[in-house]
């Protein structure tokens, strides 16, 4: 594609802001910023992406995975600010799954230790559990405001606070990954995931392009259940201060 | 004797706000201590600080003569039950209710037992499987009473256990109240808001108000203190 053909592919921005502008719905502005962040964004990883591949550096590679890890810690963050030491918890979740993820992939030979495999599959990985984590947090904080009552009761007829809050963990953990879960039941179905048909449309072998698909698929469901599991019981405990009294309430002001 | 409880100038704070404000006083044991005062002068706070649903920021709180600090919450938990303000129905059936007590540590609650407990809250054996957050606000607080007797306490915190009863089921906790007392040697402490109760059914009686101890010793001898802020709760009934 070249960049003439690329700027036509504007018209499908146009639309939206006629129909915006026809019909009053004000989202003229939110669809140019949206665009134009697009436009710089890949642009820029694109060609820092060939830079880095054509270095051939590990350095680069890493350099790269840390600012993908930075970024998600940063969006995930803001969701789970009732919760001490939230940063170092995402980062830790997020570290132990890139590294177990490529650790399987590259030692069982599946893929290269190349940065052409590793950083976008970083990216898949870390984008996912990104998802997963502000999933969870959403549910988990919503869960402990609606149910302080019942942790309360726990605790109060004796309960240890892995005890007291063991429901509301599990309902959290389970909920952040459904949406994971049911939508790799229809996939293929009703959509192809959008790796895939980028490889088919680059011309790459579509059988070949379905079997790299559902490695991803199978990484990101375990990438799912684990980023909740890790997050859930690392966040759990800053709830209780050491007399296994209920805080969260206090420590959500900070 | 040794008394139940005993509170060393005992203060409970939020960041904010002073809620218990320097309370020095004994609960015996094997009594029957009611505690009365205005919504909002710290009962309930005073309860959690026994049962270490709470801490004090300062002072001590004596547990059978034991430091508060030095027992493990959750065997602290056991020994001074609490019956909550608000009844807390866990999901599931009235029977998942009464066996959530012995579950924390790992035991089993017999059905026979299960249906022993409703018959001595009033309540017959075909609400055991009824699901328990259908119930009404005073079966759900017979079902709370059963489940912190499940715990076998030594002590028994009671906060407001009776106020969606009518009054011959109030009469009928007071009496299960009573005989447990009497039966099992149990500590009561009963916080009521009903003055009549209060002194009728309290061998002692404890008047808080604004997070202080205002008066407290025999009941009848409360009933007639020369404080003036608690005879006016006691003219002025609910006021504050
Ligand atoms: N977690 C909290 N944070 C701030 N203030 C609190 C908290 N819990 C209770 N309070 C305040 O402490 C005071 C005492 O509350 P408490 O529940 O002990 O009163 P009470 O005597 O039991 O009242 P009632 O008869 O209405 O049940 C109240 O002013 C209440 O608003
Ligand atoms: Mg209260």
């Amino acid at each position: 594609m070249t960049f003439f053909q690329l700027s036509l592919t504007l018209i499908f921005v146009l639309i939206p802001i006629v129909l915006s502008k026809t019909f009053r719905l004000g989202l003229e502005k939110d669809v140019l910023i949206a665009t134009i962040r697009s436009i710089i964004q890949l642009l820029a990883v694109g060609y820092v992406l060939q830079f880095v591949f054509d270095s051939e550096s590990y350095f680069y590679i890493f350099l790269m995975i840390l600012l993908i890890i930075t970024t998600a810690v940063h969006n995930a963050r803001k969701k789970g600010v009732m919760i001490k030491g939230i940063t170092w918890k995402l980062i830790l979740t997020y570290c132990f799954i890139e590294v177990l993820t490529q650790g399987v992939l590259i030692s069982l030979k599946i893929i290269p230790a190349t940065a052409q495999y590793m950083i976008p599959i970083s990216g898949m990985i870390i984008g996912n559990a990104m998802v997963l984590s502000i999933l969870f947090l959403n549910r988990f904080t919503a869960e402990i405001e609606n149910r302080t009552g019942e942790v309360e009761l726990f605790l109060s007829l004796g309960s240890t606070p892995k005890q007291a809050i063991h429901r509301q963990l599990m309902t959290s953990i389970r909920a952040s990954t459904i949406p994971t879960i049911e939508s790799q039941k229809t996939i293929g179905l009703v959509q192809l995931p959008g790796m895939m048909s980028g490889q088919i449309i680059a011309g790459a072998d579509p059988v070949q392009a379905v079997m790299f698909q559902l490695l991803i698929l199978f990484m990101l469901l375990s990438s799912a259940v684990i980023t909740s599991t890790i997050l859930g019981f690392l966040s759990y405990p800053t709830m209780f201060n050491e007399r296994m009294q209920f805080v969260a309430q206090t420590s959500s002001k900070e | 004797m040794q008394a139940a409880i005993s509170f060393q100038n005992v203060h409970y704070h939020t960041d904010s706000v002073a809620i218990i404000k320097d309370i020095t006083g004994a609960i015996s044991s094997g009594n029957i201590t009611t505690v009365v005062g205005p919504s909002g002068s710290g009962k309930s706070t005073l309860f959690h600080l026994c049962n270490g649903m709470k801490s004090a920021s300062s002072g001590d709180i004596f547990i059978q003569g034991e430091d508060i600090l030095t027992l493990t919450p959750t065997v602290l938990r056991r020994k001074v039950g609490i019956v909550l303000q608000k009844s807390i129905m866990i999901e599931g059936n009235v029977f998942d209710n009464l066996s959530l007590p012995l579950s924390l540590h790992g035991k089993r609650l017999s059905k026979e037992k299960a249906i022993e407990m409703l018959h001595l809250i009033g309540l017959n054996e075909t609400f055991l499987h009824r699901k328990a957050t259908d119930l009404s606000g005073g079966q759900q607080q017979r079902v709370s009473i059963a489940r912190t007797l499940l715990n076998e306490p030594a002590i028994l915190l009671l906060d407001e256990v009776t106020s969606a009863l009518d009054q011959s089921s109030q009469r009928e906790i007071e009496q299960l109240i009573t005989s447990i007392n009497q039966k099992k040697e149990t500590t009561i402490i009963w916080i009521t808001h009903n003055l009549e109760q209060a002194l009728r059914i309290g061998d002692d009686t404890w008047v808080m108000i604004d997070g202080k101890l205002a008066a407290y010793g025999k009941s009848a001898e409360v009933a007639s203190s020369t404080n003036d802020k608690v005879k006016q709760f006691f003219e002025g009934g609910e006021k504050k």
